[in-house]
């Protein structure tokens, strides 16, 4: 799957790294909590959460991440965006919530 | 032996910034082309590190050391130190307020991600003067 297909799944709206669309993505983790992140994912492309902060960002650089989705519509704050751009992460927000944005891409086959 | 001193001030006031001593480590390990897994380890521990500096002791320093086969990061802090160091290191065990968490972190799995992370950890801490928190991670 790339992040384009993300996109089109979780009808989610682009809030920026466009030119990193067609990177492949093969696993994601659905979380609030970053602490979790960092203790359990392995090589997970993706995260999904609800949580806003610039640490959401900081949280996948570390992780080598490469897609941020914010679920049930959330938005971050310009400066968070600013600081995905500058690591070349891609920020998407859909309205879906966390259990179904998760479900849908399981069932598309991202794995976990 | 050739090794390279970086040195940060961790900033306790500003929960936005925290990681960025991390980010510059991982930025500069990674020029230096330390290999991608051992580059992603020693940013998880350290970042670990600097975020307990920033929720729980008011910043400090971050120093790291580059050596061809290993990194050496010395965090201190002032804080307030951690009375038993045992059950700090124990995963779900956090001190750490219903804000913090709101934030993402106090899940108590801060030091045992260091631990998990690093080859050798070590913790220097004395109540009511501060924490000392030693990791090395093998390239």
């Amino acid at each position: 799957m790339t992040i384009r297909e993300v996109v089109q799944l979780l009808d989610a709206e682009i809030l920026c790294g466009e030119e990193h669309l067609d990177t492949p993505i093969h696993t994601a983790c659905g979380s609030d909590m970053m602490s979790d992140v960092l203790a359990y994912v392995k090589d997970q492309s993706v995260l999904l959460t609800g949580l806003l902060n610039p640490q959401v960002v900081r949280t996948a650089e570390m992780m080598d991440m490469l897609c941020i989705v914010f679920v049930r519509g959330k938005r971050p704050e310009q400066a968070v965006v600013d600081l995905a751009k500058s690591k070349g992460i891609v920020l998407l927000s859909t309205d879906k919530r966390l259990f179904v944005a998760c479900g849908i891409l399981y069932t598309n086959g991202l794995g976990g | 032996m050739q090794c390279i001193k970086l040195e940060y001030d961790v900033d306790g006031e500003n929960f936005a910034s925290a990681g960025h001593a991390s980010e510059s480590v991982k930025r500069t390990l990674k020029q230096m082309g330390v290999s991608p897994a051992s580059v992603r380890r020693v940013a998880i521990a350290m970042y670990e590190g600097e975020i307990n500096m920033v929720i729980h002791a008011h910043g400090g320093k971050a120093e790291a050391e580059i050596y061809p086969d290993r990194i050496d990061i010395y965090l201190k802090d002032s804080g307030p130190g951690i009375a038993d160091i045992d059950l700090a290191m124990k995963a779900g065990y956090s001190t750490a307020t219903e804000n913090i968490r709101s934030l993402g972190f106090g899940a108590g799995m801060g030091l045992p991600n260091m631990k998990q992370y690093s080859d050798e950890m070590k913790i220097d801490s004395t109540v009511g003067v501060g924490t000392t928190v030693f990791l090395r991670v093998n390239f």
